[in-house]
């Protein structure tokens, strides 16, 4: 176990080192100052108090996504719709933030709430599509995702548009729905405990309950998991659910804790950014955080390195890219981890055969 | 109601159709081909990207459509030889190599455009070209047939010659039967001598190409330039439509046209008074059903089939 | 009797598990010849024919071909030489036609480009033809019945020349129609001058059609025969004879109330063909009821009926009185049942979980294991540290994967898993098989303390070994059918026991009754 984790380590670290590399080397071809935006994208965010805040902020529904992803690949389910419910658990607490009465403190948890219930119903509509008619939940849900797209921009434009404002919004939240802003300088909100709170039940849930052990199982073996006596149908859709509650409630979070308004016309990303999460956490849910934290360092580094220089931030996605093909490449790095078990295997069998006579 | 039903019966709407279908079909006869092989490509959507804005890139640096044409389908072959590389070499999951590449090419893209054009959005800037309408003679001499049929761009008579070509590869030729041998049952295929990986490769790369062609119909006919993220969700949609279309030529190329009816109808209702937004999710919900639809069909059948042995 | 084309020289065959496949094996044909390879499960015999088809490499020993030596190092080289081999699972691609699967590989061509299939179509018919092959090319494979299936194969190995035809059991999957059609076809194959080798567990085929046989047991040829110079009882004693490694001690059965009752149940699969046909019998508790029968006479359905992988029809298996046909896995398993699948590393494990995670599958939901909403992780490591220690599971901790255990040792926390409910039926399949034999004997002797504990055991296996040392009684099937009930298994030998299992004998409808307790 520990060689196994020692392992992965090494070969993820390799693997973000390599993908660096590589945009290191596509920065010093595409800039004219690459030493400029090289130093922007990887120290930037640690120069001021406010960058290194817009990190932490970055974080937040980073770390929803990523959980939601971790959860829903855990049980081996490729489903895509933390994005679609990410965006539409946003709109329904905007709706809940905009229009019910609610006293302080209550509010936004109401609205986190239907936000996340919300992002279930986006991920369960393909888990129950696959449970039922066996339709593959990576297809529907990414189509889900553009459904869920309109459909909110039709809410928000149709019926809760603020005609006053200038572009395209929504009325303003009522104030007892916002998120206490916790440092002074940053934007840093209470929706950072929201996420801590979240880590820790996705990681006891996932770990520690004979839930989280089901999904483990099926998701590893589902064969065995069927032999075992486990329900597997109502696994996969429980497992979607949740990812779909978690997505849906930081889309939610990040609306309250960021914006005093509705103003998303395009999917944020942040769906996508939970696969890129999810992979570099190995799905587990206490190393989510840490992710998260990376690739929001990353990104502020790389929108930092767009501002002040002629680099655009997009080059991130490559980097994205190959971190996430090199970390889930079972032949990257095999030779030495086939070295590694081959000699633990020789370990053991020397101490059988010790045994045996 | 009415207002509807003399849209979908109107000369230009059966145009558009055709001129909506021509991306979603190239982008799915490139699934259809991986998808015999026994590989299935998640990266259409990201292909067609590459390829949108290669096509620009190139038209505009050379001066000439058809070399940005060229260069739209080589860059369209480089994606699927880079996905084959990723899921056949280095043994990463296809679909997730599929979404690494997909995120690479939609940031790549504005990367690159941003380079070229000086502009994160759009590639307006560029002088690049269209590839030529084309009247078709005779037919164009037609009432309501002619003004369907005729004068579309040369990539969308290519894509209906492509249903053709496929269907020929497919059935008619010595590889063609490789590729169904080695997808339907690798073991059968390697036990005569061919090499299973060899053709997986081929098929990757082919289907790169088609899609390839999709993504320049894209950026060099269906509008005049680049756009982040133009491709809106074709790619998955193609996916979709191969597999309802039951992984034949024809059948791919029926649901396409019911994909591309979708689409063109979400374009035409915007003149109504329905929400836009409310008819822009028709063609995504759209493949929801009939993904559905499939996918039930494929179960209920299989059950059958079980009931019948007892 | 023709001269001799092929002879297999003191072949040595051992696996990287340690397993000794092959022992000196000498094997030869003479040209025109049927030519019966037989012996049980693990005797040998796929692994001497994967050596001489190029699948395998051997330690040791030498293939002669028309007196030159010659080194296979692949099919390819096989097929070269005129080496054709039908696989037990066919390498077809069913939507494509006959005719396409023959070419497949070698297709004919019309200019560069294109498929000639008119001139596939020919080819096809004509090999047919040659062969007297009824069949039609055009047909889709996945349209033709099995038997039809096997002779695409044939034509498949004849297209690419072979002289030499190996064909690994190839009537398992046949109905006897089919079968005798088969070898009215491998008649006229001879006839024709090819050589064929012809794995077989089915004696009275290889006494009709075969001309010569080898038998093989534990990786040993048991030597040569002329067909006709032997019986089948000679043939049943020289392959099902054993070799006693391992003896059980154990007291006497008390066998009690009836735990299992399985009545009238059929099963037919997907082939079409009747896998189970009409089987009753009890497990009493207290008894261990053992299974013998080659593999593939409709004991992987048993198993999975019994154990819920399969649904049946109603009021066909009852425990303890209650139909399972209306039961999920789950309350099969609450109503007392374990089950050792006999494919572990599908069913029985999650091989990148860890062995504390394998040993709770069944128990993870029980109170004992559970603190409210969370797992008690606490008793979960007392409990499965208990269950490696009383196990002997061999492992640094509980903590580590199960993929890096060795065979015996997965093999032991399936075991040690399924023991630990206490169950009131404990279906076995093969739990023994390709394991050490320290790990045999230990689960073994476990599996004889279970039935002292008052468990209902059915044990099904194709080790005679194992049959006949741990059953207090003993049933043996054949074609989907019980055709032998032995209430007490020290009474029988070997033997009798093989005639029984190669279909040369059958007990009467009143013998074969007594295995029905109510």
């Amino acid at each position: 176990m520990s060689k196994n984790l020692r392992f992965d380590i090494l070969r993820t670290a390799l693997a973000i080192g390599i993908a660096l590399f590589i945009a290191l080397v596509i920065i010093l071809f595409a800039s004219k100052e690459p030493f400029t935006a090289i130093s922007q994208l990887l120290i930037g965010p640690l120069g001021t108090v406010r960058h290194f805040g817009n990190v932490i902020e970055m974080t937040i529904p980073l770390v929803f996504t990523g959980l939601a992803v971790s959860i829903m690949f855990k049980a081996s389910q490729f489903n895509l719709g933390a994005e679609g419910a990410f965006f539409f658990g946003a709109i329904g607490a905007s709706i809940i933030a905009m229009k019910v009465a609610l006293p302080i403190v209550v509010h936004p948890l109401v609205a986190i709430l239907v936000g996340g219930l919300i992002g279930a119903v986006i991920t369960g509509i393909p888990a129950v599509l696959k449970v039922k008619w066996g339709a593959s939940e990576l297809v529907s849900s990414l189509m889900l995702n553009y459904v869920a797209l309109f459909l909110g921009l039709y809410l928000i434009n149709y019926f809760f548009r603020d005609v006053n404002a200038g572009a395209m919004v929504s009325l303003p939240f009522l104030e007892t729905a916002n998120l206490l802003v916790l440092i002074p300088k940053t934007r840093i909100h209470f929706g950072i405990f929201i996420a801590a709170i979240m880590t820790v039940i996705a990681y006891y849930y996932l770990y520690k309950s004979k839930r989280g052990y089901e999904i483990i199982v099926t998701g590893e073996n589902i064969k065995f998991a069927e032999y075992s006596g486990i329900k597997t149908g109502k696994v996969i859709l429980m497992a979607q659910l949740i990812g779909g509650f978690i997505a849906g409630a930081g889309g939610a979070t990040e609306l309250l804790g960021m914006y005093t308004r509705f103003s998303w016309q395009a999917l944020p990303g942040y769906g996508w950014d939970g696969v890129i999460v999810a992979i570099l956490a190995r799905n587990n849910p206490i190393l989510v955080p840490i992710a998260a934290f990376f690739l929001a360092y990353l990104r502020i580094g790389a929108d930092l390195m767009s501002r002040t220089t002629d680099v655009q931030n997009d080059v991130i996605a490559i980097i994205q890219g190959i971190m996430i093909v090199l970390i889930v490449a079972t032949s990257f790095l095999s030779k030495y981890r086939h070295k590694m078990i081959f000699n633990e295997a020789k370990e053991n069998l020397g101490e059988t055969a010790k045994e045996g006579k | 109601m009415n207002q509807l039903i003399d849209i979908i019966f109107s000369a230009s709407f059966g145009y558009a159709v055709i001129r909506v279908t021509t991306p979603i079909l190239f982008a799915a006869l490139g699934s259809l081909i991986a998808d015999r092989a026994g590989v299935i490509n998640i990266a259409l959507e990201g292909t067609m990207l590459v390829s949108a804005l290669t096509g620009v890139a190139i038209s505009a640096y050379t001066q000439s459509a058809w070399i940005g044409l060229l260069a739209a389908m080589i860059a369209g072959g480089l994606v699927g030889l880079l996905l084959a590389y990723f899921s056949l070499n280095l043994k990463t999951d296809i679909v997730l190599s599929g979404i690494a590449i997909n995120l690479m090419a939609s940031g790549g893209t504005v990367f690159v455009l941003y380079l070229i054009a000086k502009d994160r959005g759009i590639s307006s800037s560029l002088p690049s070209l269209v590839l030529p309408k084309i009247q078709l003679p005779l037919i164009d001499q037609i009432p309501v047939i002619g003004a369907i049929f005729s004068n579309h761009n040369v990539l969308t008579y290519a894509s209906l010659i492509a249903v053709l070509i496929v269907y020929i590869f497919l059935y008619k030729t010595p590889l063609g039967l490789k590729v169904r041998a080695v997808g339907e049952n690798p073991d059968a295929a390697d036990s005569v001598g061919i090499s299973v990986i060899r053709v997986q490769y081929f098929a990757l790369i082919t289907s790169g190409v088609l899609a390839g062609m999709g993504g320049a119909y894209m950026s060099m006919g269906y509008v005049s330039w680049f756009a982040k993220n133009m491709t809106a969700g074709r790619g998955f949609i193609a996916l979709a439509a191969e597999a309802m279309g039951g992984a034949s030529p024809v059948g791919t190329f029926l649901t396409s046209l019911l994909f591309g009816f979708a689409d063109a109808l979400s374009n035409n209702l915007q003149s109504l008074s329905v929400p836009a937004e409310f008819i822009q999710t028709i063609p995504y919900i759209a493949t929801i059903v009939g993904l559905v639809i499939y996918a039930s069909r494929k179960t209920a059948q299989i059950n059958k089939i079980k009931q019948q042995e007892k | 009797m023709g001269k001799e084309i092929l002879s297999m020289q003191n072949i040595t065959k051992v696996y990287p598990n340690g397993i000794v496949a092959n022992n000196r094996v000498n094997f030869s044909i003479t040209k025109g010849e049927i030519h019966a390879l037989v012996g049980e499960n693990g005797a040998g015999k796929s692994t001497l024919m994967k050596i001489l088809f190029g699948l395998e490499n051997p330690e040791e020993g030498e293939i002669l071909l028309d007196g030159r030596k010659l080194s296979i190092t692949s099919p390819n080289v096989a097929i070269l030489n005129g080496i054709g081999m039908v696989h037990q699972h066919f390498m077809l691609v069913p939507s494509l036609t006959v005719a396409e699967n023959i070419v497949l590989g070698s297709e004919p061509r019309k200019g560069k480009l294109f498929l000639d299939m008119d001139k596939a179509i020919i080819m096809a018919e004509d090999l047919a033809e040659k062969y007297n092959f009824d069949i039609d090319v055009r047909a889709h494979v996945k349209d033709i019945p099995v038997g039809t299936k096997q002779k695409v194969e044939i034509l498949k190995a004849l297209l690419r020349g072979a002289e030499i035809l190996i064909l690994d059991e190839p009537t398992a999957v046949l109905t006897p129609q089919e079968t005798e059609e088969l070898f009215k076809e491998l008649i006229i194959l001879k006839e024709k001058g090819h050589t064929i080798i012809f794995i077989s567990h089915k004696l009275h085929e290889v006494k009709h059609f075969c001309d010569r046989i080898t038998i093989m047991r534990n990786g040993r040829s048991m030597g040569v025969y002329n067909t006709k110079d032997v019986s089948e009882e000679d043939i049943s004693r020289l392959m099902v004879g054993r070799d006693v490694i391992l003896t059980v001690t154990k007291n006497k059965a008390q066998p009690k109330e009836v735990v299992l009752k399985v009545r009238n149940l059929t099963f037919v699969n997907e082939f079409g063909k009747k896998a189970l046909d009409d089987i009753s019998f009890s497990v009493r508790n207290g008894e261990i009821l053992g299974v013998a029968g080659v593999e593939g006479n409709g004991q992987r359905e048993l198993v999975e009926t019994i154990t819920g992988l399969l649904k049946c029809g109603k009021n066909k298996i009852l425990i303890e009185g209650k139909d399972i046909s209306v039961l999920g896995i789950k309350e099969l398993r609450d109503l007392g049942i374990s089950h050792i699948p006999e494919d572990r590393m599908t069913y029985g494990v999650a091989e990148n979980l860890t062995i504390e995670q394998n040993l709770i599958s069944n128990t993870y939901d029980k109170k004992e294991l559970n603190n409210g909403f969370l797992m008690d992780m606490k008793k979960i490591i007392d409990t499965t540290v208990d269950l490696v220690k009383d196990y002997r599971i061999k492992c640094n901790s509980p903590k580590q994967t199960v993929k890096m255990l060795s065979g015996g040792n997965i093999q032991k926390v399936v075991v040690a898993r399924e023991f630990a409910t206490e169950p009131k039926l404990l279906v076995a399949d093969q739990p023994t098989r390709g394991i050490d034999v320290g790990a045999t004997e230990f689960i073994r002797t476990k599996l004889v303390e279970l039935r002292d504990d008052d468990s209902a055991v059915l044990l099904v296996s194709a080790d005679l070994n194992e049959v006949m040392e741990l059953s207090d009684s003993l049933i043996v099937m054949f074609e989907g059918k019980i055709v032998a009930y032995f209430e007490d298994t020290d009474k029988i030998t070997e033997e009798e026991l093989g005639l029984y299992m190669l279909g040369v004998r059958k007990q009467t409808n009143e013998e074969i009754g007594g295995v029905v307790y109510e």
